[in-house]
């Protein structure tokens, strides 16, 4: 049976505005994602990937189109909704780990679950294991600064599936990497997509990590390139 | 529970700063405590006053007597209970600086009207037989180490010479509002040494106290007073003690006013303390409320993070200022007790210095929280700090 499709974009329009200049980032995209999918986006820098990742998850509105994320059109929704939305929707995973530095790993990859009705029992369970799955329940009690970058960014992939999210959107998340740190968290994300079925879209520039990904699409100059990675070598 | 271990752990993030912070804001309530003392000791006299006294006086200024005579017509009016006079009598114990209060006046009906001067009934005895006796107040007796019996010289300067006196009794005020600093002595003595010296100005008063039996008829009395001795040689200007007080306070009010002034830019000066601290955190953490509203947390817990952060840095402040309060207050009244002998730091100064940090922490939170709120998350995300 063929997987249905998680997010449908449909003649997508984003521009800015600079002083008097409109700038265009994305001229029309229209394009789908399967349920399950693991898409890497990417293109050269300015090319609108990271805008249209924004897009996706939420963060950002376009100009005019529609994004339908599991039957919902996400671009009809006002701010409160869509905080909503993305608490229940959308996991993040970001270059810079973007973790709260007072917070340990523990209380980092809680605070997602504090928008949800769970228990304190319940929610110390699902963190329990989101740091299981990332190889870090050893390490709940430090804080950021105490952690390496491979380990900060694997605590949050742990933020980012705790609430155990349709979709999980990854902007660069090797961009702030050693080689083997990056390794470690690109082989995480493909575990999270093969073994637990997460649907993934992550910008990359870097090729060997788009190559962890099931399929690309390339963005240039606002418009989109469908392709595998061997098109980009 | 995180959300409150956030909070508590943003203030400790740069410990120079916070610690910085609160020291200005403790200063700053410290200073807005003390100024309002010295506003409350200013009108000390007024808030101390009875509503269910009237003080009759000289229409033309205080300056000026009143004939004694005047008490038994004042006794007449409908309305008044009591009616005990004084004169300011301005004497010095040794050298200018021992500056008190110090009143002639006539004791017994004195002490009927001013319930408050608790004394011994051995010691009012003793008061009242001897008419060279004086009573004075607890804290005059600890500033020169007077006890019953000592006898104690002043220098008069309205009414030249030396003035002998013998302590009899020493008063306690029923509350911490009343003067215990005040110098009282028998009218007698000085009408009847005035008699020998200075006949002229014997038989004269300074000033009537009338006790009325009810405060809402202060105005009929009052005019009632007044219109016995108009068009007579000395008319009089009746008023409530509170008025009477008041009127004193009006000379000096631009003083007070400057220093009211002076009060409110010291709350200005907490804001903007506690709004630059507030600023300079939020924005070195803009990336981070973007990541927190990225996660689904709307602009309500943002705001809410944000100006409780403020609103706790400003309540610590005040709530330290506060404590440095009590011994400053010890300190700054002592050096001042010859000015204001009532120096006491009030419940209501407490809760408004605490009521107006809450205030400005609140103040100071609501524009950064505005400027986050208004930034878009991934603008926010981009945000390097």
């Amino acid at each position: 049976m063929e997987p249905i499709n998680i997010v449908e974009i449909s003649s997508l329009v984003k521009t800015y505005r600079r002083g008097n200049q409109i700038i265009p980032v994305l001229q029309v995209i229209s394009f789908e994602i399967k349920k399950g999918e693991f898409l890497a986006l990417m293109g050269p820098s300015g090319s609108g990937k990271s805008t249209l990742l924004n897009l996706i998850a939420g963060i950002d509105k376009p100009d005019s189109g529609s994004i339908i994320v599991q039957g919902i059109d996400i671009t009809k929704l006002d701010e409160k909704e869509l905080s909503k939305w993305r608490a229940e929707n959308v996991g993040f995973i970001f270059q810079f780990y973007n973790l709260i530095p007072v917070l340990t790993a523990f209380e980092n990859v809680e605070l997602p679950l504090l928008l949800t009705g769970l228990s304190k029992k319940e929610r110390k369970e699902h963190v329990e294991y989101a740091l299981s799955i990332v190889g870090l329940k050893d390490r709940m009690e430090h804080y950021p600064s105490q952690l390496s970058g491979g380990q900060q960014q694997r605590v949050a992939i742990a933020r980012a599936i705790v609430t155990d999210p349709a979709l999980i959107v990854a902007d660069e998340p090797t961009g702030d990497l050693d080689k083997k740190s990056a390794e470690d968290v690109l082989n995480l994300m493909t575990e999270l997509n093969e073994k637990f079925g997460k649907t993934i879209i992550m910008v990359t520039h870097d090729l060997r990590a788009a190559k962890h990904a099931k399929t690309m699409k390339y963005l240039d100059k606002g418009l989109l390139i469908d392709g595998t990675a061997e098109i980009f070598i | 529970m995180v959300l409150l271990k956030y909070l508590f752990r943003n203030i400790l993030r740069h410990k120079l700063r916070s610690f910085l912070t609160v020291l200005s804001v403790s200063i700053a309530v410290l200073s807005y405590c003390l100024l309002n003392t010295i506003i409350n000791a200013w009108y000390a006299g007024v808030s101390a006053s009875s509503s269910y006294r009237l003080i009759v006086r000289n229409a033309i200024s205080l300056v000026f007597s009143l004939p004694i005579s005047y008490r038994e017509r004042i006794k007449q009016v409908k309305g008044v209970t009591n009616v005990a006079y004084g004169n300011w009598f301005g004497g010095i114990y040794i050298e200018e600086k021992n500056f008190f209060a110090n009143f002639a006046v006539e004791p017994e009906t004195f002490l009927k009207l001013y319930p408050e001067f608790i004394i011994s009934d051995a010691e009012k005895k003793e008061f009242l037989k001897d008419r060279k006796g004086c009573i004075v107040g607890r804290k005059l007796t600890e500033r020169f180490g007077w006890k019953v019996g000592d006898r104690v010289v002043l220098r008069g300067t309205i009414f030249s010479g030396n003035w002998e006196f013998v302590i009899k009794g020493v008063y306690k005020g029923k509350d911490r509002t009343v003067d215990e600093s005040q110098f009282l002595f028998h009218w007698e003595y000085l009408n009847e040494t005035l008699k020998k010296t200075n006949p002229r100005r014997a038989d004269q008063v300074g000033y009537f106290i009338v006790g009325i039996s009810n405060p809402e008829d202060a105005a009929e009395v009052s005019k009632e007073i007044d219109g016995l001795f108009k068009n007579s040689i000395a008319e009089t200007l009746t008023e409530t003690e509170k008025a009477f007080q008041l009127s004193f306070v009006t000379m000096t009010e631009a003083i007070v006013i400057a220093i009211k002034v002076v009060s409110y830019v010291v709350i200005a000066i907490i804001i903007v303390v506690v709004a630059n601290t507030m600023a300079m955190s939020v924005r070195e953490r803009k990336s981070e409320y973007a990541t927190m509203k990225a996660f689904g947390f709307d602009s309500f817990i943002i705001s809410f993070i944000i100006i409780s952060e403020s609103v706790l840095i400003s309540l610590i402040g005040s709530v330290i200022g506060v404590i440095l309060t009590f011994p400053a207050v010890k300190i700054v009244g002592d050096i001042l007790s010859v000015y204001f002998p009532i120096f006491v730091l009030r419940e209501v100064v407490i809760y408004k210095s605490l009521s107006y940090s809450i205030l400005a922490g609140f103040l100071s939170g609501l524009l950064p929280s505005i400027e986050v709120i208004r930034v878009g998350i991934a603008d926010g995300l981009r945000w390097s700090g």
